[in-house]
């Protein structure tokens, strides 16, 4: 019999955050991830962790929650944003204890702090604490370090095929298949806690890590659990132009300005990211290709604040960012919908499961989301999700036998990839950054049209990379399918949904999108 | 152009269009000749740290690393292999566990950047074990905590939120510190440029004033075995 409290999904910072707290409660906790611990979205967080502390200028939770619920285009929920941003101050604190090596200001007034903070976009002062522009990276480390030393155990290599329900239909426990051995393994436990990231990976351009496929989102989907504001998909403005690799905000933070090819100005680069992925996107569509311009920041200055963009921009771009213009491209970074949960992370019409971080949709980044608040949602609600989870009745453990037919046959690798690359353009190329009712429709249609029930792949189970593959493809397609009805629905423009059949938003419209397996 | 890759006990040789990074070959490798080739990879920009290979017997990450004509391509050392290029890096966890590389007792410090620089490199450590692979101390002693682990137990024992370091510096006395050649193969390794070298020096300073010295050196001292002994 199983006697964990709490099975975690998923092992980047929301996970660990959540393990940690936790363990803290004195629970029994496991943490599984389908790959290793640190191949995550978390690491490639650069910008920072939003928390009012004023430690450069005066802020106030008030005014982050004010930031905050403007730039979500009133979608987001007033209480869920009071929380997230009183929680801020606890989150960082609770970085601070546990080591992470922040960026520092020097005569610093003992009763704040000395943890440096930067503007990013659509905030009303510098309220993202860095360290430098690895704050994803020196976050995730850190907690794995301190879930490690709390000896708190992860296991590698576990992909969630289906979550598994007891005859009262609560979750009990999750079915997986293990990598390392090639077979399936069911985990029971009293409560699951999804931590499984986004889908942003689904779209041809993406700045996510590989596998970024959404599969928590999927298996609450198809287990009968809702899903919410799918049809917000952010666009980063600044990606490399080609490879999509990441340039973050910090870059406009400490200055950077974007230019077109006629070194012209078009936009306030530090408006709010729906806005300036919007312009960029119009520059490039009318011809122009746009650039990230830092040669007038300082080089010592940005070689301390930014060291990774320079390095990824001279690895990937060949460019000489201190002295050259950076050419950029949006591309989607970050899913602002997931799976629906209530104010405790509870998942909507799925009793005994709860998510947090990236996979959910907690009610607080609405249309869009500001830079440094992901960071932030994944510690501090990370942390509060496992207290709530904890605080309810645990679920009865039922243990059976489970069947799944995994998609093993004479199959054709081919297939498999070509099949992926289509989901991934139509979606990008039709759901992208705009979009109208012809295109959402082609997209449907297409989709409809794929036949991926016969594709399959051959070999032994044990390191099956393509099995994996085709197991995130399958969930892509739930969620690009979904994506899309959201999207169809929705006949507004609102934040990071722009509709160019419905350019303004609607007062109609002011409320959550939300569906289930069944509408679809 | 050509580029050879060790799979189990064989190498075998794949003529590719040319690729701007080892990673994109082996993505067109695997799409276009032989969609069996295992391997890892995760962000596509050196952070992610699961791309780590051998090319031409020096760690690199796939992501980053620029093919050229001939370039041999094999898994990490020191890990089971699991796959062509895909090895098991699950020990990870049991080295810094044994480190207790962690803030474990924590102490109110208003830091300033000074502070921050202390830590700040180590703290860029992305997990690719590109310095476990690349240490000769490993291929004699299968315990030795190794480049990684010790530079994150030092980079605790280097803040000065952390009250007491002792846990630290006394789970890196055995397999730990004093195993280290200082070769400065690790340093070479690091893809983030940190210099576990460096690091395993300071953790021997940080050693010293806990009263622990190098057991090689009062072998050398208080052995018989150059006739030190009984000679007064």
């Amino acid at each position: 019999m199983s006697n964990l409290d709490l099975l975690i999904i998923g092992s980047g910072i929301s996970g660990l955050s959540a393990a940690i707290s936790a363990k803290e409660e004195g629970a029994d906790v496991l943490v599984v991830t389908k790959s290793v611990p640190t191949k995550n979205n978390s690491v490639m967080a650069q910008g920072g962790i939003n928390a009012a502390l004023g430690n450069i200028k005066s802020d106030s939770t008030k005014l982050h929650a004010k930031d905050t619920l403007k730039s979500s285009h009133d979608l987001a929920n007033a209480n869920m944003v009071e929380l997230l941003c009183n929680e801020a101050i606890n989150a960082i604190e609770f970085l601070e204890k546990i080591g992470v090596s922040f960026s520092r200001i020097d005569n610093a007034c003992s009763t704040k702090g000395s943890i440096a903070q930067r503007k990013l976009g659509g905030a009303s002062a510098p309220r993202a604490c860095y360290a430098q522009d690895y704050t994803g990276l020196k976050i995730m480390h850190t907690l794995l370090d301190f879930a490690i030393s709390s000896n708190i155990e992860i296991k590698d290599g576990l992909f969630l095929l289906e979550l598994i329900k007891n005859s009262c239909s609560e979750v009990c426990g999750g079915l997986f298949f293990n990598f390392n051995s090639g077979k399936l393994e069911s985990i029971y436990a009293k409560r699951v806690l999804l931590a499984t990231g986004g889908y942003g990976g689904i779209y041809a351009k993406n700045t996510n890590s590989y596998g970024s496929s959404g599969d928590g989102l999927a298996a609450v989907f198809r287990a009968g659990g809702v899903l919410s504001n799918m049809e917000f998909v952010q666009f980063h403005p600044t990606t490399l132009k080609g490879s999509n690799i990441l340039i973050s905000e910090s870059a406009r933070g400490e200055g950077g300005y974007l230019v077109n090819c006629k070194n012209e100005r078009f936009v306030d680069e530090l408006a709010p990211r729906d806005v300036v992925a919007k312009a960029v996107f119009e520059q490039i569509s009318s011809g122009n290709s746009v650039y990230l311009d830092l040669r007038h920041i300082d080089e010592q200055h940005l070689k301390e604040a930014m060291p990774q963009e320079l390095k990824v921009i001279k690895t990937y771009a060949n460019v000489d960012a201190t002295k050259e213009l950076v050419e950029i491209e949006p591309a989607v970074h970050y899913s602002m919908g997931g799976i629906s949960v209530n104010s405790n992370f509870a998942v909507k019409s799925l009793a005994g499961c709860f998510a947090v971080g990236e996979c959910s949709d907690a009610s607080v980044h609405g249309a869009n989301r500001l830079g440094g608040n992901s960071l932030l949602e994944a510690v501090a609600f990370g942390r509060l999700s496992a207290k709530k989870a904890l605080s309810v009745a645990p679920n009865a453990i039922e243990q059976k036998e489970q069947k799944y037919n995994l998609p093993v046959g004479s199959g054709n690798y081919n297939e498999l990839s070509n099949t992926k690359k289509e989901v991934a353009e139509i979606l990008n190329k039709n759901v992208g950054l705009l979009r109208d009712e012809q295109s959402l429709k082609e997209a449907q249609d297409s989709l409809n049209r794929l036949n991926i029930d016969t594709l399959s792949v051959s070999g032994q189970l044990q390191y099956n990379t393509n099995l994996i593959e085709l197991l995130e493809l399958k969930n892509s397609i739930y969620l690009a399918k979904a994506t899309i009805k959201c999207a169809l629905e929705r006949k507004e423009s609102r934040g990071a949904h722009i509709r160019v059949d419905y350019t303004s938003e609607d007062a109609t419209y002011t409320k959550p999108s939300f569906i289930t397996i069944k509408e679809l | 152009m050509e580029i050879n890759i060790k799979r189990e006990n064989t190498t075998q040789s794949f003529n590719i269009e040319r690729a701007s990074t080892l990673l994109e070959a082996l993505y067109s490798i695997k799409t276009k000749q032989d969609s069996t080739l295992t391997f890892d990879s995760g962000c596509k920009s050196g952070i992610c740290g699961c791309c780590s290979v051998l090319v031409n017997g020096k760690e690199k990450l796939a992501c980053t690393h620029k093919l050229e004509d001939n370039d041999t391509i094999e898994p990490l050392r020191h890990y089971k292999v699991k796959k062509d290029l895909l090895v098991d890096k699950s020990a990870q966890l049991s080295l810094i566990k044994q480190t207790n590389a962690a803030l474990a007792n924590y102490k109110q410090e208003l830091l300033t950047t000074k502070d921050e620089n202390l830590t700040k490199i180590q703290t860029d450590c992305i997990l690719c074990s590109s310095c476990y692979s690349a240490c000769p101390v490993i291929d004699v002693n299968s315990n030795f905590l190794g480049p990684f682990a010790l530079t994150r137990a030092y980079r605790y024992t280097a803040d000065k939120r952390e009250e007491n370091p002792k846990d630290i510096i006394d789970s890196i006395q055995t397999n730990g510190v004093w195993d280290c050649t200082l070769c400065g193969e690790c340093t070479l390794a690091c893809p983030m440029g940190i210099d576990p070298k460096g690091d395993i020096v300071q953790l021997r300073n940080q050693s010293a004033k806990f009263g622990y010295m190098d057991p090689n050196f009062s072998n050398i001292g208080f052995g018989d075995g150059f006739g030190f002994n009984g000679g007064f």
